[in-house]
């Protein structure tokens, strides 16, 4: 896929004819430097934009053939995400925040769920607070339980350790990879931390808006 | 540093909205002023028809040529009568009149309408040719004479040529007046009327701008002795006076609320402009600049666009006005004279009074943003609001609305309800938020989280209820309560006011009068006895013109004074200090108007001294009332307890609403009591409801111009959110949710902060609107059900619908911007 901006009267190319698949479970991390595309490339791939040319396929739908509100419910329905600021709602609690999506699509039980995962990311002490009363590591844990709460298909994250500092941050992406592992969910990563990327069993560069490398641990492969 | 800033602000849109909402204030806050100014000016004129003059001088001698050529060098025009009681006969009827010589150029203002042989009026501005006079139709009916007739006027004949129709001065004095008789000054020496000793009223009359005739009166006021007074419209009649007083009030409540309303339209677009600038303050703040340079960049920006934007405004209110004067150019009869310089100044002063208070709090806290705000996303604006900085502000904005009104008494009522309104409300609203949020728990997402919404940023959506509380309250004062309050105002002069004033009757006709009114069925004719007295002394101190220097004051003490006596006070008299009599033989004391006793300095427990008909007379005051003098009752400055003033000679006078078509009546009783005086107050009723209805249009149109401040107020509450609004929608649409979801929720959260604002709003506008009509505009009046209905309504569906379509973007917004925004 392409997308392209107009800026003015020129028209700028962010993502130049790129072209993947990522199977079902499959952990990928999309690296490349400030301004490759990345965080572009993501919103692509979660449905939360539409390619200038090409087409995405999120779970076995073509996202080209739906519009906002049946992608929304798409999303709903199959991914969760984890956002480098957080995103969290600054009028609802902590337990809120994580029931929302559960809220959202219907839930018999949303309270329930999100306690549990809340438990699961060790914030059981704090599901009344509003993240304003949080650490930024305790809201990413917060933003991590939303994400997990669908339970999703497949997690999109982007740079979900870039606000945080080192150890802050290990902790976080320990906390997320052991979720995703336990759920089996598919993982779609970006970053620019080299060591972050490489706990991924797959790796997309991106440079200057095109995709250079694929790379795939033995392992995994 | 600033002038970068500032230019990339602009191209980035963030001071677009702030300069649009100071450019709409201060528009609207000027055409409001200007409008208000000419309305007012134009209101003067009509009421100055009355006199016939601007500015009249009166003197009991002719008057000197120092003032006559102050007159001729300040004035743009002058004229001059002399009007004396004469007898003039024709045949064998003979008659007292006033005699009133004019010269070319009568009237200044107002119409001298002179109807001929035919029966059609025309307009004139000078007397009779040489040789002739016109008569009024009383003198013509008692002398039996119409025109062509010969009369004896002294010792010259004259040919009556016209019957007086119209004359602005008649209305003046008309507890005196007697049938009147014009003819030229020119012709007047002939009459050897004029004699040492004779009873002659001169009037200099002046026509100018009231710069030039306020010159006029610094020049020649030191000059001004006994017996010699100046005259304004303000003065000339207590009626016109104080249905002037109430326009200007009426005139200054519209303003007033604009300021209000755009002091929140500002307060509110200052919040938002500090909130997007967090970011660049904490920036420069990392980068070491200094609290006060944080501030004053900024300030400086805001200080420009005020600028700017004042001026833009003032401008915009010029044209809007202009627009708005054409518009209404068939309704307001009177041409509107150009508006002064001075409310584009006050509108670009209230500009900036209002950036100074409600703009530098927000501002100032932009200074205490923690640099640590680069690092750290969830440090942000300092908490808690600067209620010094805001209480300064609302200083600054009464001091404004002090100075635009003039009138500390309505001043402090209106911006007092406002102010209680908000805290209340604001109180109320947090502890109601709280509690429906706390119930939504239960409720399905929309509920849950338009309330939460709410909860959670507590002091915002107060500010919000408050706000949209305060606009809607300004918009129902000025719609239903001012509706309210102006038939209240309108039933205080109702259809059925007396237009007939009865004086001159005789203590032994008092009976036979009062039976011939009752067979007529004019039952509420109420005979008042009537004493002339002449004040001599207060407090045991002699007191003359000279010891006065107010024009009232002077006037008042050189003129003979009307006593009556009374049981109970006049249906429409307020006693405002001390207490009226009660018992069966109350002491001998005075209850006094309380305007009069103001001029005079008189209080509760003054002696006053009278000498009545050579006889003195002295009581303590005990109240003093207010009179509602255009209620058109019989009313005197000064009453007694009965026991007092019986045996001094007195007369009697009534009033009652004759209808027109039986106005034969009033000739049967002439006929049968020929010393009575009737006098028809028809006219001058005509011109004052005339005057009324102009009020009610110019309130009207001001009012379309709060209505704009209001939805200003909308506008800047729905802005002040829009940010969050966006971001919020973006995660929610992240998470799945559908439009309709996120429409919902916004809903619930305007559909609660519409009704508790509509709610406030109600309670404020009938508290203020009671308020208003006791301590200022003293009529009667009460709540109805409408302001209610309509508030809670109108604040329900208004914040619902304008919030819907304001939030279109958010509902609507591209999930993408969850990524990109911080
Ligand atoms: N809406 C847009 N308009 C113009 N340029 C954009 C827009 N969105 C992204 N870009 C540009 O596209 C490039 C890639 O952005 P992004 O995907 O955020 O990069 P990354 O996340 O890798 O840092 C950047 O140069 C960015 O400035
Ligand atoms: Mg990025």
């Amino acid at each position: 896929m392409t997308k392209q901006v107009g800026t003015g009267d020129s028209v700028l190319t962010i993502l130049d004819a790129v072209s993947f698949d990522i199977a079902e479970g499959e952990s990928v991390a999309v690296v490349g430097a400030s301004g490759s595309g990345k965080t572009t490339l993501l919103g692509l791939l979660a449905g939360l934009d539409l390619p200038s040319a090409g087409e995405v396929t999120l779970a076995g739908q073509g996202l080209n053939a739906l519009d906002e509100d049946g992608r929304a419910a798409l999303r709903g329905a199959t991914v969760g995400f984890v956002f480098q600021s957080f995103q969290l709602l600054a009028s609802l609690t902590a337990l809120e925040n994580v029931m929302l999506p559960l809220e959202l699509a219907g839930h018999a039980e949303p309270r329930a769920t999100a306690m549990e995962l809340l438990r699961r990311v060790g914030l059981e002490a704090r599901v009344q607070h509003y993240p304003r009363q949080l650490s930024g590591g305790e809201q990413q844990r917060v933003a991590i339980a939303r994400a997990f709460s669908g339970p999703p298909r497949i997690l999109f994250a982007d740079e979900p350790t870039g606000n945080l500092d080192a150890a802050t941050g290990r902790e976080i992406a320990d906390l997320m990879f052991d979720l995703n592992r336990e759920r089996g969910t598919t993982l779609i990563l970006v970053t620019h931390d080299e060591g972050l990327s490489h706990r991924c069993a797959r790796r997309l560069r991106l440079a200057g808006g095109r995709l250079i490398a694929d790379e795939r641990d033995r392992a995994a492969a | 540093m600033g002038a970068r800033l500032l230019a990339r602000d602009f191209r980035a849109g963030e001071l677009r909205v702030m300069a649009l909402s100071i450019v709409l204030a201060v528009a609207s806050f000027t055409t409001v002023a200007f409008f208000a100014d000419r309305v007012k000016s134009a209101l003067t004129q009509e009421a100055s028809q009355l006199l016939g003059a601007d500015l009249v001088v009166v003197s009991d001698r002719p008057i000197g040529d120092d003032v006559r050529s102050a007159a001729t060098r300040l004035a743009r025009a002058t004229t001059e009568t002399v009007r004396f009681p004469s007898m003039v006969s024709a045949g064998d009827a003979s008659l007292l009149v006033e005699i009133k010589a004019i010269s070319t150029g009568y009237p200044l203002a107002g119409r001298l309408r002179i109807a001929g042989a035919d029966g059609t009026a025309v307009d004139r501005r000078a007397g009779p040719p040489s040789g002739k006079v016109w008569l009024d139709e009383r003198a013509m009916a008692r002398l039996g004479v119409g025109i062509g007739a010969q009369l004896a006027v002294g010792e010259k004949t004259f040919l009556v040529s016209g019957r007086t129709a119209e004359d602005p001065e008649a209305a003046i004095g008309f507890l005196n007046m007697m049938p009147r008789l014009l003819l030229d000054a020119g012709d007047l020496e002939a009459t050897k009327l004029i004699q040492p000793g004779s009873r002659v009223t001169y009037r200099l009359m002046l026509a100018g701008t009231p710069e030039r005739l306020g010159a006029f009166r610094e020049a020649v006021w030191k000059g001004i002795g006994p017996g010699q007074r100046l005259e304004d419209v303000r003065d000339a009649r207590p009626e016109i006076r104080s249905a002037l007083e109430r326009a200007e009030r009426f005139l200054g409540l519209a303003s007033l609320l604009s300021v209000v309303l755009a002091a929140v339209a500002v307060a509110l677009a200052a919040r938002r402009y500090a909130q997007r600038h967090v970011d660049n303050c904490a920036v420069l703040r990392a980068l070491g600049a200094s609290r006060a340079y944080t501030v004053a960049v900024h300030a400086w920006q805001i200080g420009l666009v005020g600028l700017v934007a004042g001026c833009a405004g003032a401008a915009i209110g010029f044209g809007a006005q202009a627009g708005l004067a054409s518009l209404l150019a068939p309704i307001v009869q009177v041409p509107l004279p150009l508006p002064g310089i001075e409310p584009a100044l006050q509108g670009i002063a209230a500009g900036f009074v209002m950036l100074l208070g409600f703009a530098l709090p927000p501002l100032a806290a932009l200074g205490r943003v923690p640099a640590l705000r680069v690092l750290r996303r969830d440090v942000g604006m300092p908490a808690g609001i600067s209620w010094a900085g805001y209480a300064a502000g609302f200083g600054a904005v009464a001091a404004l609305v002090y100075w635009h009104t003039r009138d500390a008494r309505m001043a402090s009522i209106v911006l007092g309800g406002i102010v209680a309104a908000g805290v209340v409300s604001g109180l109320v609203a947090a502890v109601l938020v709280r509690v429906a949020a706390a119930a939504g728990r239960r409720a399905g997402f929309a509920w849950r989280f338009g309330l939460a919404n709410l909860s959670r940023r507590t002091v915002a959506t107060v500010v919000q209820v408050v706000a949209l509380g305060v606009g809607l309250l300004a918009l129902m004062l000025l719609s239903i309560t001012r509706g309210d309050l102006l038939d209240s105002w309108r039933q205080s002069l109702p259809p059925d006011a007396p237009n007939r004033f009865l004086v001159n009757i005789q203590p032994d006709q008092a009976e036979a009068v009062q039976a011939f009114l009752a067979t007529e069925g004019l039952t509420q004719a109420k005979l008042f006895p009537m004493v002339r007295a002449r004040l001599t002394d207060i407090n045991g101190k002699k007191i003359s013109s000279a010891s006065f220097t107010e024009d009232r004051a002077r006037r008042l003490v050189d003129r003979e004074f009307n006593l009556s006596w009374s049981e109970r006070p006049q249906v429409d008299n307020v006693i405002e200090q001390g207490e009226w009599w009660s018992g069966p033989k109350p002491a001998g004391q005075f209850s006094m108007e309380k305007g009069i006793a103001d001029s005079l300095g008189i209080r509760v427990g003054d002696v006053l001294g009278y000498d009545v008909a050579g006889q003195r007379l002295e009581a303590p005051v005990t109240s003093l009332r207010k009179v509602e003098w255009d209620s058109f009752r019989v009313n005197f400055f000064v009453v007694s307890p009965p026991g007092l003033l019986e045996t001094y000679p007195a007369t009697y006078v009534t009033s009652f609403h004759l209808p027109t078509e039986r106005s034969a009546v009033m000739d049967q009783l002439v006929k049968r009591f020929p010393n009575l005086l009737v006098i028809d107050v028809a006219a001058i009723l005509q011109q004052v409801q005339l005057m009324m209805g102009h009020v009610v249009r110019a309130v009207e149109y001001l009012f379309l111009f709060s209505l704009l401040a209001g939805l200003l107020v909308l506008f800047a509450a729905l802005q002040s959110t829009h940010d969050e609004r966006l971001r919020e929608a973006a995660i929610l649409r992240t998470l799945g949710a559908a439009s309709r979801q996120i429409a919902k929720a916004h809903a619930a959260e305007f559909l609660l902060v519409g009704t508790l604002a509509g709610i406030f709003a109600a309670l404020g506008a009938s508290g203020i609107g009671l308020l208003l009509a006791r301590e200022v505009l003293n009529v009667p009046y009460t709540v109805g059900a409408g302001v209610w209905i309509v508030g809670i309504l109108a604040g329900a569906i208004g914040v619902l619908v304008a919030g819907q379509l304001g939030t279109r973007q958010a509902v609507h917004v591209s999930p993408v911007e969850a990524l990109r925004r911080g």
